[in-house]
């Protein structure tokens, strides 16, 4: 009806000159927002409840299609060369879609943990794995996006799902107090992030990042204040979607209260996206100015590693441990962002996707222990755990063992190739910061290992937890907890495929061709 | 059970040595070595729980095959050469250039034999009271870790390798240890974890600035890199140099960064303490060969006083704490210090002898202290307690377990005629040549080492047992085979350790004409005359060592037996 009014309004007015739209380019985000769509209808027509998990498929199916999608994109950029769409607001290279398929993966991994928690607690519905769906897209969009205003887009579609998951949990008083204390602060962020992409605007005259780096590139401003002010405030929109220090004050109390999938799914596929968006920004479009904000990322990284690995080691809750730690970790992908080198971007990207599989893979386990009510996650609640369930415990040890960096898991090699991108950048002093807080880091994983085998070999009179019922682990949590582990564990023998993968998905800014 | 796997064995060492006879160079001994352990890590945790005995038969056919290999590698070196060999070499990271590269030579080889040649012993002495599957599985990927630390040729792999131990022997320490076992155990992971903190930094350094050095493409290529002293600077080496050495210095341990070995061995199982001791800690020296000399000459040749003084200190601090202590096995934990101490001082006065003796050592001390750490658990089983002033007269009633436990403690002081006197000696003559003030201190510390031992002898072994002691058993035949192979070695290596010094002595001469080499330092030579006359020294050594030895062993035999 609108093209009909326009139509008429005007022989004098040219008609709007829109942008071709290719949508093979926006493939994998439509696989997901199209997929959660037919969740939707689907979840209103069958049956809320059914003894087979049939939304947690669905989702799974569509975090499949959205890698499927993937294939095509890859071998086009892999023959041709990366390329964007939309009117250059969308790029479509190897960066974009190693974040897509991370981010797939993450949503495959938490959907198969929501299920059984779901049935656990008593909740029901298609909605959870509606939101993660359209999170998961509005993520892919921030790594994908050439525009600045695309990305703001992206981020708020993530975060506006996110913050309704972490409130999940109805009858949780802490998941609502989790979701509103997301909320706010995240709003904050995102204002900020606003302010700078105007700010940005302001100084280079365009929003489209490829545009921006040009004019970088081809000119020097007489005043640079505004374009550093633009830096700052973006750079506090992302550290806050990244839990980077000083901006990480939500993670503890969000990672605590939120249901523990979702913590999953946090902690891996909406930090993949910060991440996409910082090193798309940051190290492919403003990497003319690296010497400008360089030391403020250095600043940033030094304090994640220092204060997530310190503050993890006082705690006693599991999962604020775990939140801290991913603070630590946080600081890690930070180093990969600070060198601005493509071995600092393929080190953050091996990261991102070896982080992936420990984190959504100890956040299963704790979905597990924490039983009913979700309540369980004392230090206290893993004792004996190994005695009672020995495969159980082995699963989380390997998952906290790799994330302390032991080698022959994946979190070893993230390490090693986040140090080395350092050590090429010539940032010796960080590297070693980085490895010491990874030693910090370590005591607080051992804690809980400690704690789980603990009481083996005391007697059977002396076991604290002789009376607690044995832990159901649901199938499908059982099936994302054996495909992290083998993913933690293959990732860490062979590295070869990853790495070469990642080493091809450096950030291009590549304009439409018209 | 025994039988049967004696059984078994023998026909493995028959295959294994006439595949060996055959094509050396076509069977990968090497990798057979690493991964037969890993595997056998594997197949014992997949016996159900509910079988220990199966569980302990598979892991000591395993552990006994391993050794086998390891022999068989010692069958396959060619004396008189220095490089290393049955070199494999299979890429594993492309883009790094790192690759699964092992070889042996003189330095590694009977650390590698020894590793074997101990795990089987601790296995069959320390076995746990509980939870045996797991016990055996993490035992047995210990070893393929330390075996792979000693082959790796390339700095990717020993760092995995290298880091990779700690978790098995976490998991020893806290799951099968005594009272105060999480601590150690936690302790003994932050402690060495910090190390390879420094080491992993000063690694991949190293590999980044070799190749940037160099103009070549990155490797982790150990030869590659040591072979290429110029390509980084002097002073950026000893940085290098420093950041490996933190990591060694945590490992072996020395002086400052010593302490939580004491509690680590006194609070493992025995089975752990024996590796701990026997061949852990020998990591750390390895590395120091390894990684400092041979990787950084120049930078250690430069570090050599700061070292020295180190084991010096070592020597002086270990012995004279040791005599200070009331539990048994940490006497026998801080004697470890002491003689950690003397393989540093040897290893550090870059001399033939002192290399050769650092070498030696390191094997003797696996082997004394770890028989010492068995014979000691043996204690604890029978009276549940360590105390020396609870322990009283034992060998009225054990005999046969006194005379042994003098023969390895004897080996321990450096008695001539057994095995630790040849390395002590080997190494105080090498360190005379080069830091002679640091020679005669750490002299005195065979003089402390035979007073705290001998008076701990004293106050356990001697005097009328009390009510509590009467009843200590006597040896079990088990006991005996387990303590039998390491007397023999013992004895062996003391009257006759040319074999082991004719295989060790190329690659270590090697070694310092490599730091000649990369530095100003010059090895002094023992007579004007060049290297004949260091020849002779060397036969009038040995020759003093044999006459002496026999001697010696009989007299302390007879006189502390009887």
């Amino acid at each position: 009806m609108t093209l009909g009014l326009l139509a008429q309004a005007g022989d004098g007015v040219a008609p709007i000159d829109t942008p071709g739209v290719a949508w093979s380019a926006l493939s994998p985000i439509l696989v997901l927002i199209g997929g959660a769509i037919v969740l939707l209808v689907v979840g209103a027509l069958a049956p809320r409840r059914s003894r087979i998990g049939w939304h947690a498929m669905l989702t799974v199916a569509v975090a499949g299609g959205t890698i499927a999608a993937v294939v095509p994109l890859w071998d086009r950029v892999h023959d041709d060369g990366p390329y964007s769409a939309v009117a250059s607001a969308v790029g479509v290279d190897g960066f974009s879609l190693f974040v897509t398929v991370v981010i797939a993966v993450a949503v495959a991994i938490a959907a198969l943990l929501t299920d059984g928690y779901l049935r656990r607690e008593g909740l029901e519905g298609p909605e959870p794995y509606v939101l993660m769906l359209l999170s998961a897209a509005g993520a892919v969009m921030m790594a994908s996006a050439n525009d600045l205003i695309v990305m703001f887009l992206g981020l708020e579609i993530m975060s506006i799902a996110v913050y309704v998951l972490a409130g999940l949990h109805l009858r949780r008083r802490r998941s609502g107090e989790a979701a509103v204390k997301y909320f706010v602060l995240g709003s904050f962020s995102s204002a900020f992030f606003l302010y700078g992409v105007a700010l940005v605007y302001g100084a280079t005259g365009s929003t489209n990042l490829v545009r921006i780096a040009r004019f970088l590139a081809a000119n020097t401003l007489a005043d640079q204040g505004l374009l550093i002010a633009g830096f700052a405030l973006l750079l506090v929109g992302f550290g806050f979607k990244v839990a980077a220090v000083p901006f990480h004050s939500w993670t503890p109390d969000v990672y605590q209260g939120s249901p523990s999938p979702i913590v999953a799914f946090m902690a891996s596929g909406v930090k993949a996206g910060g991440f996409a968006g910082l090193l798309r920004v940051f190290v492919a479009t403003f990497g003319t100015y690296r010497l400008d904000w360089q030391p403020v990322v250095y600043g940033i990284a030094v304090l994640s590693l220092v204060v997530g690995a310190v503050l993890a080691v006082v705690q006693t809750d599991v999962k604020r441990m775990l939140a801290y730690s991913s603070i630590n970790h946080a600081g890690f992908i930070l180093i990969g962002v600070q060198a601005a080198t493509d071995e600092g971007v393929t080190a953050a990207l091996f990261y991102l996707a070896a982080y992936t599989f420990m984190v959504a893979g100890a956040f299963g386990v704790v979905t597990v222990v924490g039983r009913r009510g979700d309540g369980h996650h004392h230090l206290d609640d893993y004792q004996g755990l190994a005695r009672r369930q020995p495969l159980l415990a082995l699963v989380f040890a390997i998952f906290l063992l790799a994330q302390a960096g032991v080698p022959l898991t994946s979190g070893f090699l993230a390490k090693f190739y986040v140090v080395e991108a350092a050590i090429e950048a010539r940032s010796f002093w960080l590297a070693l910061v980085a490895m010491v807080s990874a030693v910090v880091s370590a005591f607080l994983y051992l804690r809980i290992v400690l704690v789980m085998y603990a009481g083996a070999g005391d007697g059977a009179d002396t076991d604290p937890a002789a009376g607690r019922p044995r832990l159901a682990v649901p199938a499908a949590a059982a099936i994302a907890l054996v495909v992290a582990v083998a993913a933690t564990i293959g990732i860490g023998l062979v590295p070869d495929p990853l790495t070469r993968t990642a080493r091809d998905a450096t950030p291009e800014l590549v304009a439409a061709s018209d | 059970m025994l039988v049967s796997s004696g059984l078994v064995s023998s026909g493995l060492v028959s295959f294994v040595l006439g595949q060996v006879g055959r094509a050396s160079s076509d069977v990968p001994l090497l990798t057979a070595a690493v991964v037969l352990p890993a595997v056998g890590a594997i197949a014992t945790a997949l016996v159900s729980r509910r079988r220990p005995e199966s569980a302990r038969m598979v892991a000591t056919l395993f552990s006994v095959a391993t050794g086998v290999v390891t022999v068989a590698v010692l069958v396959a070196f060619e004396t008189g050469e220095a490089d290393f060999q049955l070199v494999e070499k299979y890429t594993w990271i492309r883009d790094l250039d790192v690759a699964w590269h092992l070889g042996v030579d003189g330095i590694s080889l009977f650390l590698v034999v020894m590793t074997g040649v101990l795990f089987p012993i601790a296995m069959f002495g320390g076995a746990p009271h509980h939870d045996a599957k797991s016990f055996y599985a993490w035992l047995l990927l210990l070893e393929a870790g330390c075996i792979g630390v000693f082959l790796a040729l390339d700095l990717f792999l020993f760092f995995v390798m290298f880091e990779i131990v700690l978790v098995p022997m976490y998991f020893l320490i806290s799951g099968w240890g005594y009272a105060n076992r999480r601590y150690a155990a936690m302790k003994f992971f932050l402690y060495t974890m910090l190390g390879s903190a420094f080491m992993l930094v000063g690694l991949v350094a190293t590999a980044v600035l070799h190749a940037r050095g160099s103009g070549g493409d990155l490797t982790f290529n150990v030869l590659t890199i040591a072979n290429d002293q110029g390509s980084i600077a002097p002073m950026t080496a000893r940085w290098l140099f420093l950041s490996f050495a933190i990591a060694f210095a945590v490992k072996v341990p020395l002086f400052p960064v010593h302490t939580w070995l004491p509690d680590a061995h006194t609070e493992a199982p025995t089975a752990g303490s024996v590796i701990l001791a026997g061949v852990m800690l020998k990591l750390g020296t390895y590395g120091f060969l390894r990684y400092g000399l041979f990787l950084f000459p120049e930078a250690s040749a430069w570090f050599a006083p700061a070292m020295v003084t180190l084991g010096v200190i070592g020597i002086i601090y270990g012995a004279v704490v040791a005599t200070m202590q009331r539990d048994l096995k940490r006497l026998v934990a801080y004697s470890s210090i002491a003689h950690l101490g003397f393989i540093a001082l040897g290893t550090f006065a870059i001399t033939t002898q002192g290399l050769q003796g650092s070498v030696i050592q390191m094997v003797n001390h696996g082997l004394s202290t770890g028989g010492l750490f068995l014979l000691v658990g043996m204690i604890y089983e029978r009276r549940h307690t360590r105390e020396i002033a609870q322990l009283k007269g034992l060998q009225a009633s054990a005999p046969i377990m006194a005379g042994v436990f003098t023969l390895v403690m004897l080996s321990s002081i450096g008695l001539p005629g057994l095995n630790g006197f040849v390395g002590e000696f080997l190494i105080l003559l090498g360190s005379f040549l080069t830091r002679r003030w640091w020679a005669v201190v750490a002299a005195t510390g065979v003089i402390l080492a035979a007073l705290y031992l001998l008076w701990a002898y004293q106050r356990v072994f001697h005097g009328e047992p009390d009510e509590d002691n009467a009843g200590f058993a006597e040896m079990s035949f088990r006991e005996g085979m387990v303590m039998a192979p390491l007397v023999a070695l013992i004895v062996f290596l003391g009257v006759y350790p040319k074999p082991v010094l004719d295989r060790i002595e190329p690659s270590v001469a090697a070694l310092v004409a490599h730091v000649e080499d990369g530095s100003d330092f010059v090895e002094p030579s023992v007579a004007e005359a060049g290297t004949d006359a260091r020849e002779e020294t060397f036969a009038e050594a040995e020759a003093a060592e044999e006459g002496s030895g026999g001697e010696g062993g009989e007299d302390g035999e007879g006189g502390e037996g009887g």
